[in-house]
């Protein structure tokens, strides 16, 4: 997938000094809180929300990663 | 005739088309407020551009979800004619009427300055007035028009005669210099130039006249 903004970025690295990237990629991360029955409908939500919704799947890809514990505070 | 509009939190294109509609070629129309359901008596609907719903996520991609569209989507599918433009043409990718997605502009600038563009009409409704090969031009201003779609899909397009709008000089990177395309039906337009910008004689150009004005043919 083209990513013309990573690239901006992996360009402006270099003229930082940091001239060891090989490769640099931007793209969302999406943090989601789901109540379901078990992990399997869970899981099947979530994959249908990243499918249809989330991501399009034309021009992004997408992997869903869980966390085991999440702690937010607020700033 | 009445030509709807639809309007949603972050359109901003919509006044301009009731304007090119009504005041340059005296066409009635009805503004479509996104979550209406009611197309009654519209002969053809326009997604403006704009920012729908401030553009969050994805360009067009909370607007596919709204009340309004699913009427849209199945007045499309009856044949009806409906035509995106810019922000309009991202929700129509959005909601499946046609194929691909709009991206980034390849040097990331927002672009806003005329384009010309190759008219190819085929059997898209909107174009019948002008013809093959003539070029045309309209003001381009976007920041995320670079249409990209799987090689198959582009192979399909081109078979299809649906790639009905080219960039003269490719502006954004877009695969095949694609600024519009239509669906198999020729029904459905969509195009990230403007033409409803390109009305008016005294503010730079009425090639888009002919485009809105076919429905009345």
């Amino acid at each position: 997938m083209l990513d013309p903004a990573g690239e901006a970025t992996r360009a402006a690295a270099g003229r930082l000094g940091v001239t060891g990237v090989t490769r640099l990629r931007i793209g969302k991360a999406i943090e989601v809180e789901l109540e379901a029955d078990d992990q399997a409908s869970a899981q099947a939500q979530l994959e249908l929300l990243s499918d249809r919704l989330l991501a399009n799947p034309v021009i992004e890809n997408w992997s869903l990663e869980r966390l085991e514990q999440v702690s937010i505070t607020a700033a | 005739m009445t030509v709807g509009i639809v309007v949603f939190p972050g359109s901003n294109c919509d006044r301009d088309v009731r304007w090119a509609l009504e005041g340059c070629l005296e066409i009635s129309t009805r503004f479509l407020w996104h979550e209406e359901r009611d197309l009654s008596g519209l002969e053809a609907v326009v997604i403006p551009g704009g920012f729908s719903y401030g553009d969050y996520l994805r360009c067009g991609a909370i607007a596919r979800f709204a009340p309004v569209l699913e009427e849209v989507k199945a007045f499309a599918e009856r044949g009806g004619a409906v035509l995106g433009i810019c922000n309009g043409f991202q929700v129509l990718t959005e909601m499946g009427l046609l194929p691909g997605a709009l991206t980034r502009n390849e040097k990331l600038h927002f672009i806003c300055e005329p384009a010309e563009l190759t008219v190819q009409p085929g059997q898209c409704r909107w174009l019948q007035g002008y013809g093959a090969d003539e070029t045309v031009t309209f003001p381009i201003a976007h920041g995320e028009g670079r249409f990209q779609c799987e090689s198959d899909q582009r192979k399909a397009l081109e078979d299809g005669g649906q790639v009905v709008l080219r960039y003269r000089q490719n502006p954004n990177g877009s695969v095949a210099d694609i600024a519009g395309i239509t669906n198999a039906g020729g029904n459905v337009l969509g195009l990230m130039p403007h033409p409803e910008r390109a009305c008016d004689s005294q503010t730079g150009g009425a090639d888009g006249r002919r485009l809105l004005a076919s429905l009345l043919g």
